[in-house]
């Protein structure tokens, strides 16, 4: 059912408008109305957070705009989290989390896709979805002694554990669409004396685009927000990534809340600018991988 | 020879199999794609797994020296009332957090898929709690919680609310719920969101000629059709709830007294922390055990419509 149902919902992202003009469309008031007082539940606590960030210590807890705009607040919390190196730091283990995932699970994903009729590639499409189900905290603490053993207790190792945990449900998200690829391409480059690799970063992988972004914006939203691994993978404090940073610093200078709140916006900024240019391709790249 | 023996399945398939494929042979390549992902894989997740369930049968404290001590571990593990409260209290946020994401998400999905005024806009705005990390915003909700809320609580005259819910014995586990829904909505939605996307428009079409209600349109209609979506949801709001770790963390640290631990938690603190490797090993075994349960009774309870 999944490539049918993925060739529906990919003829319904480009034609939505088809369904559209089938109905008569009103605008329904009363559900605006409602949808907009919901949708404060998340903008006053961004609100909130703006505010707060720019308010003296002793003006801060309500939700009035402040009197006085303390844009100090951000340079003092940039100099006492060492803001550049954590935002570096998260942005390298991303970037690098996203472009190994990409490279590797997507080949793991064609191979299997194209062999299911063979035990062999059936078998490793299960033990790779297999480890789907088991939550993290059940290895956690045999991971993190592993790494520390294997000196991968740092940015490398923590890559390569985003790579690898994330192949299941990368996995899951692109054999999908894979089959849906015909295979007379491939059979046609086949004829023409193409290999298998070749076939796959030539033909397959270009093909793959709107799946592979679908994996891009998860793994780098899951990489950029992430804490627990970070927590027990990244035993050096000089290698903090941003929620990590903000852990410790939260737990320093718990009490003068403006320059602890500068410091959450300056964690939250990058992305939410990225989302807010990029919010219409993040939110159908997601809910591609949700279709099967 | 098990790939003789494979060949031969694949031979006794293969009528159904499209005529390109007919005698082939899987070309080597294929294998150097997946063995090496399948080694890594195995080394970095079942390896560890076997160690730990190793582990979680002796005395090790995560470093020196340590011995067998056979079930030990286990038999404490039912006899405190550390980890008995925690599992209680972890599936009963779980179930409340999954009963509370899955039906606020199922109203916004539909709401969002209707003529509204700023569709995208909002649809935008529902989304932005799935772009923020728990922790941090947590951190903002922790403060939230602990300063206007009670301030409000005391101008409103309510009781409950004018003390803070973080230090509350009785009412600690609101706020972790509640961050939890607030940020696992929006995943949620845009998964049901995606289920009626699939929904031909005709069908309503085809009702509204009938005479067919709002409330029968849905559960009617709509429900039955965004069913697959629904399994897919409750599995993954379901694991995820029972995994609450960054929530506790941020808000509460497990306190107080002790009262806000998750599973999750108490193997973090007390294995890696705490010094009780082997027993939060032992712990984790026995969380995997009972998670796997879950899983079961969840597919079975569900059906196999969506089979993977």
């Amino acid at each position: 059912m999944s490539s049918a149902t993925l060739q529906r919902a990919n003829a319904h992202d480009s034609g939505s408008k088809k369904i559209r003009k089938g109905h008569s469309r009103r605008i329904n008031w009363w559900l605006t109305a409602v949808i907009a007082v919901l949708s404060l539940t998340i903008l006053i606590p961004l609100y909130f957070t703006v505010i707060t960030a720019l308010k003296t210590p002793a003006e801060a807890g309500t939700f009035s705009l402040p009197t006085t705009w303390e844009w100090h607040n951000f340079a003092d919390a940039w100099n006492k989290v060492d803001y550049p190196k954590a935002a570096l730091n998260s942005a390298l283990i991303t970037v690098a989390a996203v472009v190994l995932t990409l490279l590797t699970n997507t080949f793991v994903a064609y191979a299997v896709a194209r062999n299911m009729d063979k035990r062999f590639f059936r078998f490793m499409y299960y033990f790779f979805i297999a480890a789907m189900f088991v939550p993290f905290p059940v290895i956690m603490l045999p991971i993190a002694k592993q790494f520390g053993s294997w000196h991968l207790d740092n940015q490398l190792g923590l890559v390569l554990l985003y790579m690898v945990l994330g192949l299941g449900t990368n996995l899951f998200i692109a054999t999908g669409f894979i089959r849906s690829i015909p295979v007379s391409l491939e059979e046609a480059a086949r004829i023409d004396g193409a290999g298998t690799w070749r076939i796959f970063w030539k033909i397959i992988f270009p093909l793959m685009g709107p799946i592979n972004a679908t994996i891009a914006i998860l793994t780098a939203l899951w990489a950029w927000n992430d804490f627990l691994l970070p927590l027990i993978i990244l035993t050096d404090q000089s290698n903090q990534t941003i929620p990590l940073a903000q852990y410790v610093f939260s737990s320093q200078f718990a009490t003068n809340y403006p320059m602890a709140f500068s410091s959450y916006l300056m964690a939250m900024a990058p992305i939410l600018i990225v989302y807010i240019f990029a919010q219409k391709w993040v939110i159908s790249g997601v809910m591609r991988g949700a279709v099967k | 020879m098990s790939h003789v023996q494979t060949a031969q399945v694949a031979a006794v398939k293969r009528p159904k199999k499209r005529s390109a494929f007919s005698n082939r042979k899987v070309d080597r390549a294929y294998y150097w794609m997946v063995v090496p992902a399948a080694v890594i894989f195995g080394l970095f997740l079942y390896v560890p797994f076997i160690q730990g369930v190793a582990y979680s049968f002796t005395n090790s404290q995560g470093f020196g020296d340590y011995k067998w001590i056979g079930f030990k571990n286990y038999a404490a593990l039912f006899s405190d009332d550390r980890v008995g409260h925690a599992y209680l209290f972890t599936f009963l946020i779980a179930i409340a957090i999954t009963i509370l994401i899955n039906v606020l998400s199922m109203f916004l999905a539909v709401a969002l898929n209707g003529n509204l005024m700023f569709k995208n806009g909002f649809r935008a705005i529902y989304f932005i709690p799935y772009t923020l990390g728990v922790l941090v915003i947590g951190y903002v909700f922790k403060y939230i919680f602990m300063t206007p809320l009670p301030a409000l609580g005391r101008a409103l005259n309510i009781g409950w609310l004018s003390e803070s819910l973080l230090t509350s014995e009785h009412y600690a586990w609101v706020p972790i719920v509640f961050l939890a829904v607030w940020q696992g909505i929006a995943y949620s939605t845009l998964i049901y969101l995606a289920g009626l996307q699939t929904i031909d428009g005709e069908i309503y079409e085809a009702a509204s000629i009938d005479g067919v209600n709002g409330w029968q349109r849905f559960s009617k209609i709509t429900f039955p059709l965004i069913g697959p979506f629904f399994t897919i949801n409750l599995v993954l709001s379901m694991k995820n709830a029972l995994g609450t770790f960054d929530q506790v963390v941020a808000l509460t640290n497990g306190g107080p007294d002790s009262k806000t631990e998750t599973v999750t938690y108490l193997i973090y603190s007390g294995g890696l922390t705490g010094g009780e490797y082997a027993y939060q090993t032992a712990n984790a075994v026995l969380f995997f055990i009972v998670l796997a349960i879950i899983a079961f009774v969840q597919l079975k309870f569900f059906g196999n419509k969506e089979k993977i």
